[in-house]
């Protein structure tokens, strides 16, 4: 009960990107797909899980001091070993993907949590902290990569739904990218009651 | 368990042990990864070499790598079934645009592919098809060593030339077209110094 109530805290209550507004420059900059979004959110979902485990696992060991120097070191590698492995065995999400792979490093959700969760919990919670973060990212990026694509240019998951013609390109490109996250949050804000 | 006081010997300590595994398991993660990413880019070289020859098995023989005007890199591959051009052209509207360009024997363009371009999504991004045989901006076929295209090599209708822009995008298809001219002579400079280098020697046999 106590896992499925951190899985739940990070997809709805604390999501990272309708609700914490973290990540913002992976969320506008990958998400011009719903594909690309929902790499790029798995990709950071993968990252965000070890670095948890890892980190709760090491935090009575690191100093105080030298707590988030130490922390960036493990995300880093994480992202490091994360890239070659994209860029060996999925080199075509890799293509599209490839630039923001190293952002991901700063990403302030992954150094977020390990600060405000990890740091202070057991690896078993901190495992469950990362997959429920992780999915809400993850969902957030989907939803906002699915309507600009389909607004931008009428089709889902390179399934067309209508006339590329009909298309608004607006939604393609970096306005429409804040334009459809702006509403998102809105409606998310308004029916999930949060 | 109590958390290690924040001393000096102690920070030193973790950082250089946390930093040591953590090189150690990337060196490790390189050692199995290297093989594929290897093969990965060897095979992406092949299929567009393959595509602009419109061929299935080209045999790349030689690789040349020089510099055009500007100092951009060009890379020549000459293969059993004609020559592709690998050129730069930094100027496209999102910055670099790399092309790989297939002539055959006399000089004309056999095929191309854009290999990397940060053009704009639904503009300059469709130089990948706009030019391509049968498409409004068809360069397939063309020459750029004829008499007419003597002056300035390739260039779009609004320059003068005889190929059509993708709408919207004349500085993407300049850029494109800048490109493909930095091939041809690359590929012309090359044919006429070094006769081996070409593919017409196989080719005559």
């Amino acid at each position: 009960m106590k896992y499925i109530k951190i899985l739940w805290n990070g997809i709805l209550k604390e999501n990272p990107t309708f609700v914490l507004l973290l990540g913002m420059c992976p969320t506008l900059g990958t998400t011009s797909s719903a594909i690309n979004g929902m790499s790029m959110g798995l990709a950071t979902m993968a990252v965000l899980i070890f670095s948890n485990l890892i980190i709760s696992c090491i935090k009575s060991l690191v100093p105080d001091m030298v707590r988030i120097p130490s922390y960036i070191v493990v995300i880093a590698s994480l992202v490091t070993a994360l890239q070659m492995f994209m860029q060996a065995f999925t080199p075509e999400v890799y293509k599209t993907l490839g630039l923001f792979i190293p952002l991901i490093v700063v990403n302030c959700i992954i150094l977020g949590r390990a600060e405000a969760f990890a740091a202070k919990r057991g690896p078993v919670e901190s495992i469950f902290d990362g997959i429920g973060i992780g999915l809400g990212f993850t969902i957030a990026l989907t939803l906002l990569g699915g309507i600009r694509e389909l607004l931008g240019t009428g089709k889902l998951f390179d399934v067309t739904i209508y006339s590329e013609n009909y298309g608004m390109l607006l939604f393609v490109l970096a306005p429409g990218a804040f334009i459809a996250l702006g509403y998102l949050i809105a409606i998310v804000k308004k029916t999930a009651k949060i | 368990m109590k958390k290690l006081p924040s001393t000096l010997p102690n920070m030193l300590c973790v950082l250089t042990l946390i930093s040591v595994i953590a090189a150690g398991a990337l060196a490790y993660v390189n050692t199995i990864t290297q093989g594929p990413i290897e093969e990965n880019k060897a095979r992406t070289l092949t299929e567009g070499i393959n595509t602009v020859l419109g061929v299935s098995d080209a045999q790349v023989q030689n690789t040349t790598e020089a510099e055009d005007a500007n100092g951009n890199p060009v890379i020549l591959y000459a293969t059993d079934k004609g020559v592709a051009v690998q050129a730069i052209d930094p100027n496209g509207f999102g910055g670099k645009l790399k092309v790989l360009v297939g002539f055959d024997d006399a000089g004309a363009i056999k095929g191309y592919t854009v290999l990397e371009h940060a053009e704009t999504p639904g503009l300059g991004a469709k130089a990948n098809f706009w030019f391509q045989k049968g498409e409004k901006g068809d360069i397939i076929g063309k020459n750029p060593g004829d008499a007419k295209y003597a002056n300035s090599g390739l260039t779009v209708s609004k320059d003068g030339g005889d190929v059509d822009a993708i709408t919207a995008s004349t500085i993407t298809s300049r850029a494109f077209l800048r490109a493909v001219n930095v091939a041809f002579h690359a590929y012309a400079g090359a044919s006429a110094t070094d006769g081996q280098t070409g593919a017409s020697p196989q080719i005559h046999n």
